[in-house]
C-alpha cells in the first residue's frame, strides 16, 4: 500500500480543466435527475391523488425496459421498441389499477404495502419466467451511439444527451398539459381534495385510471431509455425505486413541479457527492482512508439531503396540499 | 383475510411431504435462484444435476437424491434451509452457496455439526485461513485467487499505473486486495462505489480525468454490465484497455453486454475451451442438456457433484462413515475439467489460473477464448493461517 501513488482531480490540475470536469458531472446529475423525474412524476401523482402507495411502480420500469429490449432486438429499430414498451407499461399499468389498486383505496397504508410488495415480487418472477435468469442486452440505436464534444475537449456520450432532451421534454409537455388543459386541472383539483373534486362532477375513477396509465407510462419511458446504459433485469426497478421515493418526499407529494426540483436535486447531490467528495476528503485524511469514508458519506448524502429538506420544510418543498 | 389464511394452510397441508425413507444419499443444495443474481445459483444447479444425469441418478455408483432450495441471496434464510435440511432430512453433506456474505453466515455451523459441504463458488477468505475447517471444502477457488491471476498478468504485462473499481463492501475490498497482491505498479485511484449502483457516469468521468493505463474493476452481476456499456459509450474502451476477474465476464453476461466487452482479458480458473479429455466431455454434454455453453459456475457445479461421488464410491454410499468420507474427499480423485487438480492443506483448489480474452463466437453471440496460463498449480494465500486439527 505504502508504494502506491494515487492521482486525484482537482490537485495540480489547471483550472479550466477542473472546470470543464465539473461541468460534465453537473450534465450527469442532470442526466441521472431528469430519470428520476420521468419515474417521480407518475409515482407522486399515484401518491397524491389516489392516496396509494405504490411500491410496484418499479416494476412498470421493468416492463418499459424488458418489452423494450425485446421489441428492439427482434425489430432492429429502437423507435418501435420505444412504441412498443410505452403502451406495454400503461397498459399494464391501468390492468394493475383496475385488478388490485381499486381494492385498496379504502384500506390503510400497510394492506397497500403489503399487496404492491407482493407485486413487486409477482413481476420479477413473471420476468424470470418469460425471459429467463440471464439480463437481456439493449444497446444505444446507431444513430445515437458515439460521442459529442458539447464541452470541448470533454467526449460526452450522445445518448445520454438525448435522454437529457427527453426528460425536459416530458417536463415541459406535464406542465402544459397540468397548467393549460382541463384534465390536468382536473387532476390537480383531485390531488389538492378529491372529495371537493368528485362533488363537482368529476369522473374520479376514470382520472384515477389515467393517471395510473400516465404514470406507469412515464415509469415505461424511462425504463425503456435506461434499457441501452443499464443492464435489464429482473428486480432493476427496486434500485431506482428507493431514489424515486426520496425524491417525491422531497419534492412533496402529490406535486410534478416539487417531483421535477426534486428530481434535479437528488440527482446533482447524488452525482456531485460522488465525483468529488474522495477529493475533497483527500485534503485531510490519508488517501487509503479518505477512499473509504468518502464512498460511504457519498452513499448517504441524498438521504441527509432529505433529512435537512425535511426539518426544514415537512412537507416536502412543494406540496400539493399546501 | 381469514378464510385466505385457512386456505393458505390447507395448501401447505396437503403438499406432498418429501421426507421418504429411502436409500438414496441425500445432497442438501442451498442456492440462490431468485433475485438478479438467480442465473448463477442456477448454473451450479444445472452443472450439478448433469453429472447425476450422466450416472442416471447415481454419483459414483451411488444412488443421490438432490434438495434443491433458493436462499433468495439472504444469510437467514440459507441458515434456516439449511438446518432444516440437517434436522428434518437428515442430510449429511452439502453444496451451493452462491455468495460469500451467505457462506460466512451458513458453514460454521454445518461443519461443526459434522455435515461436510462442499463450496462450489463462495470462497471467502474468512473460511480459507483462520476459519478453516476439516468437514469444508472448496472445489471452485479461493476468492483471491481470480484477482491474483490478473494482477500477475497486468504487472508483466508492463502496466503502470492502473484505476481499480469495486463495490463498497467486503468482498469488493478482498478482491482489489487480491490484485494487489500480484500487481506492483502505481495506482492512478482507487475508487468504491455503491453495492448495487447503477450508474456509472460520474466514476467514468473522474477516471479518465487521472489518465490511467489500464482499469481493474471487480463489479458482479449488472454492476459490471452497466459499467461496461457505459465504459464503451465515454469512448474510452478504445483508449483504456479493461481487466478483471472472470465474474463479470461468464458467458451469460456476455449476451446482455454485447460488443462493448470485446478485447477485455479476465481471469478464471476454467474455460470452455480448455483442451482436456473431461473437459470436452462436460462442454458438449451440457450444451447438449441445456442448449447453451456452460459457464465457470456450471463447471464449478458440475466438479462438486464429481468430487462428491469419487468420494461416496469410496464408503460405497455409507455417509455414515464421515472419517472415510473426509478422507476420500481429500484426495480430491475424480476427472477434473480443469486437468490437474488437487486440494492445498486449508482444503482450497491447487490449480492453474488463466488470463481470458473476449471474443466473437462467431454465431453473433460473444464468448471467451483461454489466452494464456499465468499461474501453474497455484494455491492461495491463506494456507498458513489455516490450522486444521
Amino acid at each position: 500500500m505504502s508504494c502506491t501513488t494515487y492521482g486525484h482531480p482537482g490537485n495540480g490540475v489547471p483550472f479550466y480543466v477542473l472546470m470543464l470536469l465539473i461541468i460534465e458531472q453537473i450534465l450527469n446529475g442532470l442526466q441521472l435527475g431528469v430519470t428520476l423525474f420521468l419515474m417521480s412524476a407518475g409515482l407522486t401523482l399515484i401518491f397524491g391523488i389516489m392516496q396509494v402507495i405504490n411500491l410496484a411502480h418499479g416494476s412498470f420500469y421493468m416492463i418499459g425496459a424488458y418489452v423494450g429490449a425485446t421489441v428492439t432486438a427482434r425489430s432492429g429499430s429502437f423507435l418501435l421498441g420505444l412504441l412498443a414498451a410505452l403502451p406495454a407499461a400503461a397498459l399494464v399499468g391501468m390492468l394493475v389499477e383496475a385488478i388490485v389498486l381499486r381494492r385498496l383505496y379504502k384500506k390503510d397504508h400497510v394492506d397497500q404495502v403489503l399487496a404492491t410488495f407482493g407485486l413487486i415480487m409477482f413481476f420479477n418472477e413473471l420476468t424470470r419466467i418469460i425471459w429467463g435468469r440471464q439480463p437481456l442486452f439493449m444497446d444505444v440505436p446507431a444513430w445515437l451511439s458515439g460521442t459529442v464534444e458539447i464541452i470541448p475537449g470533454i467526449p460526452y456520450p450522445s445518448y445520454r444527451i438525448a435522454v437529457i432532451g427527453v426528460g425536459l421534454l416530458v417536463a415541459l409537455f406535464l406542465y402544459l398539459m397540468f397548467a393549460h388543459t382541463r384534465i390536468g386541472m382536473q387532476i390537480r383539483a383531485g390531488a389538492s381534495n378529491r372529495e371537493m373534486a368528485g362533488a363537482l362532477g368529476i369522473n374520479i375513477k376514470l382520472i384515477y385510471t389515467l393517471v395510473f396509465g400516465l404514470g406507469t407510462l412515464l415509469a415505461g419511458l424511462a425504463g425503456m431509455m435506461a434499457g441501452p446504459i443499464l443492464a435489464v433485469e429482473s428486480g432493476m426497478g427496486e434500485s431506482i425505486l428507493i431514489l424515486t421515493f426520496v425524491v417525491i418526499v422531497i419534492g412533496g407529494i402529490g406535486s410534478v413541479r416539487g417531483a421535477f426540483i426534486g428530481a434535479l436535486l437528488v440527482g446533482m447531490v447524488d452525482t456531485l457527492g460522488r465525483a468529488f467528495m474522495p477529493a475533497f476528503f483527500r485534503l485531510f485524511l490519508p488517501t487509503a482512508h479518505a477512499d473509504g469514508v468518502a464512498a460511504s458519506i457519498a452513499s448517504m448524502s441524498i438521504y441527509i439531503l432529505m433529512a435537512i429538506i425535511l426539518v426544514w420544510r415537512p412537507k416536502g418543498l412543494l406540496p400539493a396540499h399546501a | 383475510m381469514k378464510k385466505l389464511f385457512m386456505v393458505l394452510v390447507l395448501f401447505v397441508l396437503l403438499l406432498p411431504s418429501t421426507t421418504w425413507a429411502t436409500k438414496p444419499v441425500k445432497i442438501g443444495m442451498v442456492t440462490t435462484l431468485s433475485t438478479k443474481a438467480g442465473y448463477l445459483g442456477e448454473e451450479v444447479r444445472d452443472g450439478f444435476k448433469l453429472a447425476i444425469a450422466q450416472e442416471e441418478g447415481k454419483l459414483g455408483g451411488v444412488p443421490v437424491e438432490l434438495l434443491v432450495e433458493d436462499d433468495g441471496r439472504d444469510p437467514g434464510k440459507a441458515k434456516q434451509i439449511a438446518d432444516r435440511f440437517m434436522k428434518r432430512d437428515d442430510v449429511k453433506i452439502m453444496t451451493g452457496l452462491i455468495f460469500s456474505n451467505v457462506a460466512i453466515a451458513v458453514v460454521p455451523k454445518v461443519v461443526r455439526s459434522d455435515v461436510l459441504y462442499i463450496s462450489p463458488n463462495a470462497g471467502p477468505s474468512a473460511l480459507a485461513g483462520k476459519g478453516c475447517n476439516k468437514n469444508y471444502f472448496n472445489v471452485a477457488y479461493q476468492n483471491d485467487n481470480l484477482d491474483e491471476v490478473v494482477g500477475k498478468y497486468v504487472n508483466e504485462a508492463g502496466f503502470k499505473n492502473v484505476y481499480l473499481l469495486a463495490p463498497n463492501y467486503p468482498a469488493g475490498k478482498d478482491h482489489l486486495a487480491g490484485f494487489k497482491r500480484y500487481y506492483k505498479g502505481a495506482i492512478a485511484g482507487e475508487v468504491y462505489t455503491k453495492l448495487g449502483q447503477s450508474d456509472y457516469a460520474p466514476e467514468i468521468a473522474a477516471l479518465r480525468d487521472a489518465k490511467p493505463d489500464g482499469v481493474f474493476f471487480f463489479l458482479p452481476g449488472g454492476m459490471g454490465i452497466n459499467f461496461i456499456k457505459q465504459f464503451s459509450q465515454a469512448g474510452l474502451n478504445k483508449t483504456i484497455p479493461v481487466f478483471g476477474p472472470a465474474f463479470s465476464f461468464d458467458e451469460r453476461l456476455l449476451g446482455a453486454v454485447g460488443a462493448a466487452a470485446l478485447g477485455v482479458k479476465n481471469g478464471s480458473q476454467w474455460t470452455h475451451d480448455l483442451d482436456v479429455p473431461a473437459n470436452r466431455q462436460f462442454v458438449a454434454a451440457f450444451r447438449e442438456a441445456y442448449g447453451r455453453t456452460p459457464t465457470l459456475y456450471a463447471s464449478q457445479g458440475y466438479e462438486a457433484a464429481r468430487l462428491i461421488g469419487s468420494a461416496l464410491k469410496s464408503v460405497e454410499g455409507d455417509v455414515s462413515k464421515l472419517d472415510a468420507l473426509r478422507a476420500a474427499l481429500r484426495k480430491a480423485d475424480f476427472e477434473s475439467v480443469r486437468g490437474d487438480f488437487a486440494f492445498a492443506a486449508n482444503q482450497h483448489p491447487v490449480q492453474n489460473l488463466y488470463i481470458r480474452e473476449v471474443v466473437e463466437d462467431g454465431a453473433g453471440g460473444y464468448t471467451n477464448k483461454t489466452l494464456k496460463t499465468v499461474f501453474t498449480a497455484h494455491s492461495n494465500a491463506y494456507v498458513d493461517a489455516c490450522k486444521m486439527d
